[in-house]
């Protein structure tokens, strides 16, 4: 038998993060705009496209002069995608975003691309985990390489994260995160669903969406056409 | 052989205490050497419980820190020649307690009792972990409805990861004792059913102590349930559990509702 979900798109929502270039101007912010000039008749175009984040912490600006030093900024095309560092007060829908919690990075390097994993095929192994005691409330099996199979259940409150596929053979109680590192063609499968949430690739469903005739049931879980289908096993 | 137990719960009000009293008393009724020991440093019990509160000079924390000696601490009770209590303290607080502190004292304790009984604190923290860090096993102590369950399954998890005994790769022995059962409420099908427990939480099951006004009874009085009225059916029930742990085979008997006129005149409207 197989259920259809509700036709209805989920949407879905990813982090992800991206460098951007952070200028931080000083007091007084005429003479700084001055050297921004200066900066730029020697390399004309160096903001041209790039993500720029205004930290304005310690200039004391208010709702007057936050906006000027934008339009300062934009005249001379650097275009500002967030501020940081400036009070909650002075957020207006005209200006970028605040932003919080950035973390200091080298621009000018990019980032180091993670060395591509070894394929081992040589030792299945490493691409498959298996836990053989229930995962309990508050534990947390996170396994990024491949897939989890789990011989007792998963208790209410604990959960578990595969890079593939999630193989339960007690009751699935707590959540289950299948394909949670990008990968569609994940899948859940347990022998007793009453889950508090199920994710495939980022898609997920809550207890609540599940169909009520599935609970409790032995079942499986994947995706098709970005939609996620739970049908019973047997 | 001593063996360290260690009565936990995760969640506050199940019974942790009461049953560390009534089990020690159980225990130390057939003639073993019993010491239970109040871990909820800062809101101490179990020397209520025991009916102790009056005699206490140096506790835990002293014995702990080096303060007193054990044998200055330990608190004889006044019924069972065999049952000591080493109160907790209660105006210092968790971070008091370190583990070489408690490695210690649970050392000592060792060479002077067949039992230790830890009654923990509620909570996952400081107290919680201390409790159980040294223990040979567990009665993780549930009340029949989902919360008290959940906190459980996440001792169990805890049991399983965070002591000496797990950390060195020995597998943690541990027993389920579900307290304040209702047997009208379970006939009724508002609390678990004692098979959803025991399924959820896949530990073997102690015993199944019932819900009952001699509990609160016998703590007014300061006396362990098995103690004050031992032929009330909760205090039948601990002292079958304490002969289980000593490796007795008790048969286990679900306390069942006997219905009265009005619930079987109104049983059928429920169904």
């Amino acid at each position: 038998m197989t259920i259809q979900t509700k036709p209805t798109r989920a949407i879905r929502f990813r982090g992800r993060s991206f460098l951007a270039l952070v200028l931080n101007p000083e007091l007084p912010v005429g003479e700084w705009l001055g050297e921004v000039d200066a900066w730029l008749g020697r390399s004309p175009g160096f903001f041209g496209g790039k993500p720029v984040v205004l930290d304005v912490t310690g200039l004391s600006l208010d709702r007057k002069s936050l906006p000027a030093l934008i339009a300062d900024l934009a005249q001379r095309q650097i275009r500002i995608m967030g501020i940081e560092g400036a009070e909650a007060k002075l957020a207006s829908p005209d200006l970028p975003p605040f932003l919080s919690g950035g973390r200091p990075a080298s621009f000018m390097g990019r980032p180091e691309p993670e060395p591509e994993p070894v394929k081992t095929a040589a030792n299945p192994a490493a691409h498959s985990l298996l836990v053989e005691a229930p995962v309990r409330s508050g534990q947390s099996i996170v396994f990024p390489e491949g897939d989890v199979t789990v011989m007792g259940s998963i208790g209410s409150g604990a959960e578990v994260i595969a890079g593939g596929s999630i193989h339960i053979y007690g009751a699935l109680r707590g959540r289950a995160m299948a394909g949670a590192y990008g990968n569609a063609r994940a899948r859940i499968f347990c022998r007793k669903l009453e889950a508090e949430l199920i994710a495939i690739d980022g898609l997920y469903k809550i207890a609540d969406e599940i169909e009520p005739q599935l609970r409790k049931k032995p079942v499986q879980a994947w995706l098709e056409d970005e939609t996620m289908k739970i049908t019973l096993l047997d | 052989m001593a063996e360290v137990m260690v009565v936990t719960s995760g969640k506050g009000g199940v019974g942790k205490t009461t049953s560390t009293a009534a089990l020690g008393a159980a225990l130390a009724q057939t003639g073993q050497t019993v010491a239970v020991v109040d871990f909820d440093v800062g809101l101490r019990n179990l020397d209520l419980i025991m009916g102790a509160e009056r005699r206490v000079v140096y506790d835990l924390i002293n014995v702990a820190n080096g303060e007193a000696r054990l044998h200055q601490a330990l608190i004889r009770d006044k019924r069972i020649e065999t049952l000591y209590l080493l109160p907790a303290s209660q105006t210092r607080d968790k971070d008091a307690l370190t583990e070489e502190g408690v490695k210690r004292v649970i050392g000592e304790l060792r060479e002077r009792f067949d039992w230790i009984i830890c009654d923990s604190p509620a909570g996952i923290e400081r107290g919680a972990t201390l409790a159980m860090k040294y223990a040979d096993l567990a009665v993780v102590i549930a009340n029949p409805e989902v919360s008290s369950v959940r906190d459980s399954d996440r001792i169990i998890g805890l049991l399983d990861a965070k002591t000496e005994k797990a950390e060195s790769g020995q597998r943690m022995e541990k027993h389920l004792l579900l307290t304040r059962y209702d047997a009208a409420r379970a006939g009724r099908g508002e609390m678990l059913s004692v098979e959803d427990v025991l399924e959820i939480l896949s530990i073997p099951l102690l015993g199944i102590i019932p819900e009952s006004e001699e509990v609160l009874r016998a703590s007014n009085v300061g006396s362990p349930v098995t103690l004050n009225n031992a032929a009330s059916a909760p205090a039948r029930a601990y002292m079958d559990a304490a002969r289980r742990l000593c490796g007795e085979d008790v048969a286990m008997s679900i306390p069942m509702h006997r219905k009265g006129f009005l619930d079987r005149l109104f049983g059928r409207r429920a169904a």
